[in-house]
């Protein structure tokens, strides 16, 4: 009965090859900068950076493994969105929804960090805030909504 | 160490959620799957060292929490105005954390401010913001509050205007790419500037493309915790992001095919305004009919197929919906549901009434499936659907829904629509299906209608 959508074939193709350039693209223009921006900042970093800021990254960050995480990621989620059930596109969005509040991360790590202004502490604050709440809500209705898709075969009351 | 385990099994687990929802069956387990994933992700970043401002954090958890419960338990028809308003806060945080970002290494540790750090925090920011007022602004329509206007608002040079502004404040991020310290008061306008692009993108947009554009920002607020894992270096941030924004995408360009347009022409073409001058004046016959013929209609059929719409949505029918279904089955009528993949106001919107009116779901019947069955089913209930049973885009190549790919109601031997009146609809389109000689109309608010039919169907059942 489910059945799985395809994104007619050229047309997924199409995406997949425009995604795969755009990837490309981006990883050799991001090379490209960050060999020419990082090079001169690494020497000053040991003076100002890293003091008093465990969660910092250091200013050498591989960039390149980013972006591959980042295509692969994306494929495996076309992957996987794609066999989702149109039935319960609804749901699926509640629950990607609350899957992106994984800025909660960014906000617990900004809040966090008691060195910083009151202002700073503020703008994590809240933001911590509304990634608590859609995760909160975005999980809760989710499972509502995936409750009322009744088995067909189940007996009727 | 711990912690990047943490978010390694957080990873898998929301690539497993995902993997679930691919039926109903197992679609639950995928939210135990999510909550644990982001349990994982949560207690591993709490337990970084030091962490601390424990008072600020609970406080905001707590208020989350206060405000996230009730947000879960709006009315089914609220859903799309839920899901643009969580949008907005997923943009709103992705945002913060940025602009909170950029100040600290501005003001502490300005080398941290890298080409390539400077530019992922400026890709957050806007993406952020402009979410977030974005999804403001579509929450608002389609809770439909006063000031913001329903119908597409356009005016001369929009499209100019709205671009220029955006080149603008790609051109301020450049600047701050460049000297992201010395030109730290481009910030800010960057900011504003994604502020009020959200709004202007969202105001020529329409009721019926609400679908597209709330899986649009369903991508956006996805690829700024993207951008916002490239700030950061978190790669649990980049994964989870990239998921969130591969499913907008993917849904988004479902709802443009169901629709036949590409996605320039959603975000620039404001459908609206343009067709309202089409609308022929001329004056042709429509059959009305009444509750007690058209239940004796149905009642003699075999096989009924009802096509839902935003209408039925409005007048919150499901539940009549459902029970007419049973007086129907009892009779051993059987009935389906054609679902049009745009009817409602976001992806799948129809799906979860109809569900939550307890009708299973292996009565739902998709648009390709149900077409070819078409010629044999006696009875076609549209209620509440317009454009997406408009014969005339199938064959009126000046008609601009052509192209479409419509549920053929027009081929079931009867036609019974349930309308409130024959204004046309929100494309402003005549539809041809309601003067054909085999098709009638049924007016009212649908909840009324149905109910009526469902009396009038109820009696001879005993």
């Amino acid at each position: 009965m489910v059945k799985r959508f395809r994104i007619g074939s050229r047309a997924g193709m199409r995406v997949g090859i425009t995604l795969l350039s755009a990837f490309v693209q981006s990883a050799a223009v991001f090379s490209a900068v960050a060999a020419g921006a990082d090079a001169p900042s690494a020497e000053s970093t040991d003076g100002l950076g890293a003091a008093g800021h465990g969660v910092e990254a250091a200013a050498g960050t591989d960039f390149s493994s980013l972006l591959f995480v980042l295509m692969l990621s994306t494929f495996i989620g076309l992957g996987v969105i794609t066999r989702v059930s149109r039935l319960l596109h609804t749901p699926l969005m509640s629950l990607t929804n609350a899957i992106s509040a994984i800025a909660v991360v960014g906000a617990i790590v900004v809040v966090g960090t008691e060195s910083h202004h009151w202002l700073i502490t503020l703008l994590g604050a809240v933001a911590l805030f509304a990634s608590i709440t859609n995760i909160v809500s975005g999980f809760l209705i989710t499972d509502r909504m995936l409750k009322m898709f009744k088995q067909p075969e189940s007996p009727k009351p | 160490m711990l912690i990047q385990l943490a978010y390694l099994l957080a990873t898998g687990l929301f690539v497993f959620s995902l993997h679930w929802m691919k039926d109903p069956k197992t679609a639950r387990r995928g939210i135990l799957a999510g909550v644990a994933a982001m349990t994982a992700a949560i207690l591993g970043t709490l337990a970084t060292p030091d962490i601390g401002n424990w008072a600020w954090i609970a406080g905001a958890i707590a208020l989350g929490f206060a405000v996230g419960i009730p947000l879960s338990r709006v009315a089914l028809t609220a859903v799309p105005q839920r899901t643009a308003l969580s949008h907005a806060f997923g943009g709103l945080a992705a945002g913060l954390v940025g602009t909170a970002k950029y100040y600290v290494w501005l003001y502490e540790a300005p080398a941290n401010l890298t080409a390539f750090r400077t530019a992922a925090i400026i890709i957050e920011v806007i993406l952020g913001f402009l979410t977030f007022t974005g999804s403001l602004m579509a929450a608002g329509k389609l809770q439909e509050i006063r000031w913001i206007p329903q119908r597409p608002v356009t005016y001369r040079f929009q499209n100019f205007s709205n671009l220029a502004l955006f080149a603008i404040a790609l051109l301020c991020g450049v600047a701050l790419i460049v000297k992201p310290v010395q030109l730290s008061f481009l910030f800010p306008v960057i900011l504003v500037l994604a502020l009020a692009f959200g709004v202007l993108l969202i105001i020529p947009i329409g009721g019926a493309d609400m679908p597209t554009v709330i899986s649009l920002l369903n991508s956006y607020a996805g690829l700024s915790a993207v951008a916002m894992g490239f700030v950061l270096d978190n790669k649990l941030l980049i994964t989870a992001g990239a998921l969130d924004g591969s499913s907008g995408l993917i849904l988004s360009i479902i709802m443009c095919r169901a629709m036949n347009r590409s996605f320039t022409n959603v975000l620039f073409g404001a459908f609206g305004q343009v067709q309202s001058a089409a609308a022929t004046g001329e004056k042709r016959n429509v059959l009305s009919e009444t509750p007690e013929g058209a239940a004796q209609v149905l009642e003699m059929a075999r096989e009924v197929v009802i096509v839902p719409g935003y209408g039925m949505a409005v007048a919150q029918a499901q539940h009549r919906v459902k029970e007419l279904y049973e007086q129907l089955n009892k009779r051993g009528v059987n009935v389906r549901f054609a679902i049009h993949p745009v009817a409602g106001r976001m992806p799948g919107h129809m799906n979860v009434l109809l569900a939550e009116a307890e009708i299973p779901y292996d009565r739902l019947i998709e648009l390709d499936d149900i077409n070819p069955e078409m010629p044999q089913v006696d009875v076609a209930l549209v209620i509440g659907a317009n454009d997406v049973v408009n014969p005339a885009a199938r064959h009126d190549k000046s008609s601009p829904i052509f192209g479409m790919p419509i549920i053929d109601a027009d081929k079931a031997r009867v036609c019974l629509t349930v309308k409130r009146s024959m204004n046309p609809g929100f494309a402003g389109i005549e539809n041809e299906l309601y003067y054909s000689e085999h098709s009638y109309m049924l007016f009212g608010d649908a909840k009324a209608v149905i109910g009526d039919l469902v009396k009038q169907l109820a009696p001879h059942s005993v």
